[in-house]
C-alpha cells in the first residue's frame, strides 16, 4: 500500500473512534479530550493532503482555542459529577434526534455528492505565498469583513456576559 | 517531502513506545499496596474541600473567547509576515485596517471592563 493511504487510514480511524468517544465516553471531560484529539486527527488528513498551513491552522484554532473554549464551557455549565447524560437536557428525545440526525446526513450526502468540486485556485507547492497573495489581494474585502465579524463576537459576548454578571 | 514526514513518525512513534514501555514496565515491577493518600489526584497541597466539580465564574470564558478571537488574528498575521517583502504597501494597508478594527473591538471591551477581575 502507498504510504500517504496508509497514513490516511491510520487517521481516518483515530478521527472514527475519537469521535465516537466524544458521544459515547460518560465523562464529559473525558469526551472534550476525545474532541481534541479529533481536531488533531484532522490536522493529520491536512498534512497528508501536503496543506501543512492548514494543518498548523487546525492545531492552532481548533486543538488550541476551540478546545480550551469548550473546556471553560465544560467549567463554567457544569454541575455534579460531569456525568455526560446529566449535562445534555435534550438526551431524552432520541427518536426526534435520529430523524432529523437521518434527515441531515441524507441531505449533506446528496449535496456532497452532486457537488462537481471544481478547483477555484490552483495552489503551487509555495502555499504560504499563494495564500498570502489570495487574501491581501483578490480577498482583501473578506478579509476585512473577517476582522469586523470577530469584532462583532468579541463585542456580542461581552454583551451576554455582562448581562450574566448583572442578573446574578 | 515524503521522507521528512516518515521521520516524523518514526520520531512520534517511537516516543509513543517509550511511554507506553515506561508504563507497563512499572506495572510489572512495581509492588502494587494502594492506599487512600496514594489514590489522591495530587500528591501534595491541601486537601480539597467539599465538592470540587463547581461551577466556575464566566469571567473565565470571557477571557478564553478574547483570546480566541486574537488566536484568529495571529492566524492571519502569519502569511502577511512570511510574504511581508513580496506583498508591499497595498497588504500593510490592509492588515493595518484589520488591526484596527479588531482593536476597536478590544479597547470596547476594555472600557466595559470585562478584563476586569473583580
Amino acid at each position: 500500500m502507498e504510504l500517504s493511504s496508509l497514513a490516511f487510514w491510520i487517521l481516518a480511524t483515530m478521527i472514527i473512534i475519537s469521535g465516537l468517544g466524544v458521544v459515547f465516553l460518560k465523562n464529559i471531560v473525558h469526551s472534550a479530550l476525545a474532541l481534541i484529539a479529533t481536531f488533531i486527527g484532522a490536522a493529520g488528513i491536512y498534512l497528508t493532503l501536503h496543506s501543512e498551513f492548514l494543518a498548523a491552522i487546525q492545531v492552532l484554532i481548533y486543538a488550541g482555542a476551540i478546545a480550551i473554549l469548550i473546556v471553560f464551557g465544560i467549567m463554567l455549565i457544569t454541575k455534579g459529577e460531569g456525568k455526560m447524560g446529566e449535562t445534555n437536557l435534550f438526551g431524552k428525545y432520541k427518536i426526534s434526534a435520529g430523524i432529523v440526525v437521518l434527515i441531515m446526513v441524507s441531505l449533506v450526502s446528496y449535496l456532497v455528492l452532486q457537488t462537481p468540486w471544481q478547483i477555484t485556485t490552483e495552489l503551487n507547492e509555495s502555499l504560504m505565498s499563494d495564500i498570502a497573495k489570495l487574501i491581501f489581494y483578490d480577498h482583501v474585502v473578506a478579509f476585512e469583513l473577517a476582522g469586523v465579524l470577530l469584532t462583532v463576537a468579541m463585542i456580542g459576548a461581552i454583551m451576554i456576559a455582562r448581562g450574566v454578571k448583572k442578573n446574578g | 517531502m515524503e521522507t521528512q514526514y516518515i521521520t516524523i513518525g518514526i520520531l512520534f512513534l517511537g516516543a509513543m513506545a517509550f511511554a507506553l514501555a515506561a508504563m507497563i514496565l512499572s506495572r510489572i515491577l512495581q509492588p502494587h499496596r494502594p492506599y487512600p493518600e496514594k489514590l489522591e489526584t495530587y500528591e501534595c497541597g491541601m486537601e480539597t474541600q467539599g465538592p470540587t466539580w463547581v461551577q466556575f465564574r464566566v469571567s473565565y470564558f470571557l477571557y478564553a473567547l478574547i483570546f480566541l478571537i486574537f488566536d484568529v488574528e495571529a492566524i492571519f498575521l502569519i502569511p502577511w509576515v512570511v510574504k511581508f517583502k513580496e506583498l508591499g504597501l497595498p497588504a500593510l494597508i490592509a492588515m493595518f485596517m484589520f488591526l484596527i478594527i479588531l482593536i476597536i473591538g478590544f479597547i470596547y471591551d476594555w472600557k466595559e471592563g470585562a478584563l476586569d477581575w473583580e
